[in-house]
């Protein structure tokens, strides 16, 4: 070919969606895009909705692509702020289970265990589930009834959990699955803070020089974010992961340091103590903004190379590596997530990395700070409004009189009515084992894949006399339920979610839900109504729980009073506090050198390293930890069911390193002292020696949850995911992966739509005829 | 090379296959994948690659030259089409002709598939789906200045030797800088690749 004949000829100009194009594609379409009348193609009058993923705390813009007849049908990157186009495989196949076949469309119900669940009338659950909340109560008192809420729904919706469970139902016992998820980091921000949310955007990771990873699979867990990463490595930062296994983003590191799971406060304390030996502290910047320095420099004394090394398994070097890289540099940051959140000492891991961004000066500066990455798509908002245990809406503590009094106002309620604070979900678990949670609603939450120790799960929702389940697929936990009612999916009603970043966004609904589904909304405000509490609970729609939020909000810290609608839709995102309408949100926390402490201080914690809670001995010598894969979320509930992604992983696998002398696929048992389970091998020197990795998106017979431990950290009271003890042996056979509860029914692709008597391949350029919803 | 195409960049693959997930959305062949993501050292690395229609220039297009039914169509600005459908015979010439591996044939309906650069989206100035999702910028679609400026220092070959045989593509593929050796007509590099130096 000529170098002519590739220059184009010159071609009108077409109009595109300007918010559709990629970066640049004005020169593409100066030069000429050579349009050919065959791909015109808007016979599809398809309408794109945009919004937002309903999946990983990243929460990538995307638009649905609605059909006339007002269905989801597809997916179309959107040019978002967060995530410029860029989406997952999650994110690429999460429309499908729009309309997905497993979808519940009718409430089930049985009245004991023994019996199948069958399709009810909604009046028929309501009364059902009404008639037991009363006995239930009435036998044992208000607090024998527990609701568990989930970090996947709006935030709408998680205001309205709060406030159910104790204005309707008058318990204590409310918590939420973002339980499993971020609240060591939320624990450690309070403390260290006074505000619970990550430091910085995304965006200023862009902008450091030392970037520092610990204990989160970017590449697998929030692909989207790994754009940032590679984006300020081609800008020179050094990049630095903490990780027992050589993940994606850990392969091309500067430094990858694979400790020994459950040693990351050690390591932190001994990369304090060399940054302090080599002079790399900030003096001024700590006498100025930060108390307990003193205590905390003298704890990391105690923790030379040396000494770490050993405890972390690790080269001493490498310490030393990471403290200068991380010193030296102008501008550096830490992000965490829940390889070191996930521990008896969660809240404590992430101290140790306060400590540090607070010592080398690296705090509330563009391309400086810290930053969690949230699991869930609203597991920074899930909690904000008061579904957590202890907590009230705007964050405030249930526990102290000025924020009980505040709320009990907004409510209309007496502040003796407004229940103490609850347990947390391990723990209500436990209860419900001990019988003294007797009955419970779960909402958007799957425990029997996503809490640790599966059989202590099982036991105690077995024990149960009542349980209610809301969902959108049937999922082993509802499985177990007497009443499942089918409610909405994300693409089916307005809401909120805040990201990592504390950045609030809006999800739009793109199609009406499904004859027979309503919205979880309606469902808690039907049962409230028939409860008695109607008069609190008269929402028709998102947007009026949401201006009740925003005030319930106002003037605390989680401050949402600016943020309405309207702006969200202007602006792409808010992040908060954002305390008056005109108020442009805070992306960045703590610009002016203040923390939300009265005496505006960083508070650094002494952190003393511990080792895990469950002890190696002769039996179970090595390091079970877990975590996720890129194709599956969470319990699975949702992404086991969509073909792409179960032909992409369609099972989990133990991880073991060559030297324990398994082929690859060979059954590997792995023992821990609640069970064992068998999982075909993965060989690989990506791992330690001394550890096994095992994805936890499935039910059992092949749940890393059937053998991990139910320890829970003292403050923040997440399980110990990350790491228990056990040992692998051969196995003779794998049991099979159990399919969905519902029948397979994933969806399977349409057949090519390639046939032999089509003129030309059926086209629709995605943005051409095509209109956004207003 | 075009002005516009896709660069690979596999230092920055994380496996995700987001890009095959992408590839199936796409109307033109929706429910198939027409990329392959590979994984180098299995066992050693978590190392991937992804594969998509290099687009060849140089020869033109070894499929379309093999197609006795000449139903590979290569438009005017270098994108090597997906088999006309009312002319391809399914015999599957272009799967042993191509050296990349990408054409693949539906056996059902006899029917040649593969990349076509997303032509239903480039033509109207998006990127292909492919590249518009990867989240980490490994399927990068632009021009080589853009990627350039977006990643200073980044260097690019867009030939390839099999044996004997050069190939040259209007696909680029992200090479460490140490490994390019001068410049060809067209302005970019050629590198050493598959253990023989070109420069021989
Ligand atoms: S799962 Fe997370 S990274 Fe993937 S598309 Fe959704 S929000 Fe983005
Ligand atoms: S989407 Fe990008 S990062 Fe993911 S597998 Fe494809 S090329 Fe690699």
């Amino acid at each position: 070919m000529t170098a002519d004949s590739r220059t184009p000829e010159p071609h009108a100009v077409v109009p595109i969606d300007p918010s559709l194009a990629p970066p640049g594609t004005r020169a593409f379409r100066d030069a000429g895009g050579i349009p050919a009348d065959r791909w015109h193609a808007d016979q599809n009058g398809e309408t794109l909705v945009p919004t937002h993923c309903c999946f990983c705390g990243v929460q990538c813009g995307m638009y649905l692509r609605v059909d006339r007849g007002g269905k989801v049908f597809g997916v179309e990157p959107r040019n978002h702020d967060i995530n410029r186009m860029r989406l997952c495989p999650k994110g690429v196949n999460a429309y499908q289970q729009v309309n997905h076949p497993d979808r519940l469309t009718a409430p089930l119900m049985r009245r004991s265990r023994d019996e199948p669940l069958r399709e009810v009338s909604w009046d028929e659950a309501l009364d059902f589930t009404v008639a037991e909340i009363r006995r239930i109560q009435q036998a044992y008192g208000n607090d024998a009834f527990g609701l568990l809420g989930g970090a996947s729904l709006f935030s709408e919706k998680t205001y309205l959990v709060g406030k159910f469970a104790r204005v309707a139902l008058k318990t204590r016992h409310v918590d939420y699955n973002g339980r499993l998820c971020m609240v060591s980091a939320a624990g450690a921000n309070k403390l260290a803070f006074n505000i619970d949310r990550a430091g910085n955007p995304f965006s200023d990771i862009l902008l450091t020089d030392c970037l520092l990873i610990a204990g989160s699979n970017v590449g697998e867990c929030f692909p989207v974010m790994t754009q940032y990463v590679w984006g300020a490595r081609d800008r020179g930062a050094t990049l630095i992961v903490i990780d027992p296994r050589e993940t994606a983003v850990a392969r091309t590191a500067d430094i990858h340091v694979a400790l020994k799971p459950g040693t990351d406060s050690a390591f932190f304390n001994s990369v304090l103590n060399v940054v302090v030996e080599e002079g790399l502290t900030d003096e001024a910047y700590l006498a100025a903004h930060a108390t307990g320095w003193e205590e905390v420099r003298a704890k990391a004394a105690e923790y030379p190379p040396s000494r770490a090394a050993e405890i972390c398994g690790i080269p001493a070097e490498q310490i030393v590596q990471v403290a200068r890289a991380f010193g030296r540099a102008p501008k550096a940051m830490a992000w965490h997530a829940r390889g070191i959140e996930h521990h008896s000492q969660g809240v404590e891991n992430c101290l140790t990395v306060i400590n540090l961004c607070t010592a080398t000066g690296n705090i509330g500066k563009p391309g400086a700070g810290y930053g969690t990455i949230t699991g869930q798509g609203n597991g920074q908002g899930g909690r904000e409004h008061g579904q957590k245990s202890d907590l009230l809406p705007g964050g405030r503590s249930i526990n102290n009189e000025e924020h009980r009094r505040q709320i009990c106002e907004i409510w209309g309620i007496e502040e003796s009515e407004l229940p103490p604070a609850g347990t947390s979900m391990m723990e209500m678990v436990w209860q419900m084992q001990r019988r003294e949670i007797r009955g419970l609603i779960g909402i958007c939450n799957n425990p029997f894949v996503s809490l640790p120790n599966y059989r202590v799960v099982k036991e105690g929702y077995d024990a149960t006399e009542f349980h209610a389940q809301f969902d959108f697929f049937l999922s082993e936990t509802a499985a177990n339920a007497h009443v499942v009612f089918p409610v909405t999916s994300w693409a089916e009603d307005d809401g909120v979610m805040a990201n990592a970043e504390a950045r609030v966004v809006k999800h739009n609904k793109a199609q009406e839900p499904p004859p027979g589904v309503r919205t979880d909304t309606w469902v808690m405000c039907e049962l409230a109504r028939r409860l008695g509490a109607g008069d609190k609970f008269a929402f028709t729609s998102s947007r009026e729980v949401f201006d009740e939020l925003r005030i319930a909000s106002a003037g605390t810290v989680n401050d949402y009073y600016g943020i309405t609608y309207e702006r969200l839709e202007e602006t792409g995102g808010i992040a908060w506090p954002c305390p008056s309408t005109d108020h442009p949100g805070t992306p960045r926390l703590f610009e002016d050198g203040k923390t939300y402490h009265p005496d505006g201080k960083i508070h650094l914690q002494v952190v003393e390293w511990h080792p895990p809670m469950d002890p190696y001995d002769d039996e179970h010598p090595m390091t079970l930890t877990t975590g996720r894969t890129v194709a599956h979320f969470l319990s699975g509930n949702q992404t086991r069911r969509l073909g792409a992604l179960v032909e992409q992983t369609p099972r989990p696998w133990a991880e073991v390193h060559p030297s324990h002398g398994f082929r690859n696929g060979e059954p590997v048992r792995v023992v821990t002292r609640r069970g064992s389970e068998v999982f075909p091998a993965l060989v690989t020197e990506a791992i330690r020696p001394d550890t096994v990795f095992i994805p936890y998106h499935w039910p059992v017979p092949t749940a890393a949850n059937a053998l991990t431990i139910d320890a829970l950290d003292p403050r923040s009271k997440i399980p110990e995911y990350k790491v228990c003890a056990c040992r692998i042996e051969h196995a003779e056979r794998i049991d099979e992966v159990p399919a969905p509860p519902v029948a397979p029914g994933h969806v399977a692709y349409p057949e090519t739509q390639v046939s032999r008597t089509d003129p030309l391949p059926p086209t629709s350029p995605q943005g051409r005829g095509t209109s956004e919803r207003s | 090379m075009m002005g516009r195409t896709i660069f690979i960049d596999p230092g920055r693959c994380i496996g995700c296959q987001a890009c095959v997930s992408a590839c199936r959305e796409c109307d033109s062949h929706r429910g198939k994948s027409m990329i392959h993501l590979d994984y180098t050292d299995e066992g050693q690395s978590v190392a991937s690659l992804p594969t998509v229609c290099m687009h060849c220039e140089d020869p033109v297009a070894p499929c379309a030259e093999v197609c006795p039914a000449d139903a590979i169509l290569v438009t005017a600005d270098g994108v090597v089409q997906q088999a006309d459908t009312t002319r391809c015979i399914g015999c599957a010439n272009c799967v042993n002709a191509c050296p990349f591996g990408v054409p693949k044939i539906d056996l059902q309906a006899k029917l040649q598939l593969k990349c076509n650069l997303c032509y239903d989206r480039t033509a109207y100035g998006l990127a292909p789906m492919c590249a518009t999702v990867c989240p980490t910028g490994a399927l990068f679609y632009g021009t080589a200045e853009e990627l350039q400026a977006e990643r200073p220092g980044v260097q690019v070959a867009d030939s390839f030797v099999f044996g004997e045989s050069e190939v040259r593509t209007g696909v680029a593929m992200v090479v460490p800088a140490d490994r390019v050796q001068w410049p060809v007509p067209g302005g970019l590099p050629v590198v050493e690749i598959n253990g023989k130096d070109v420069r021989r």
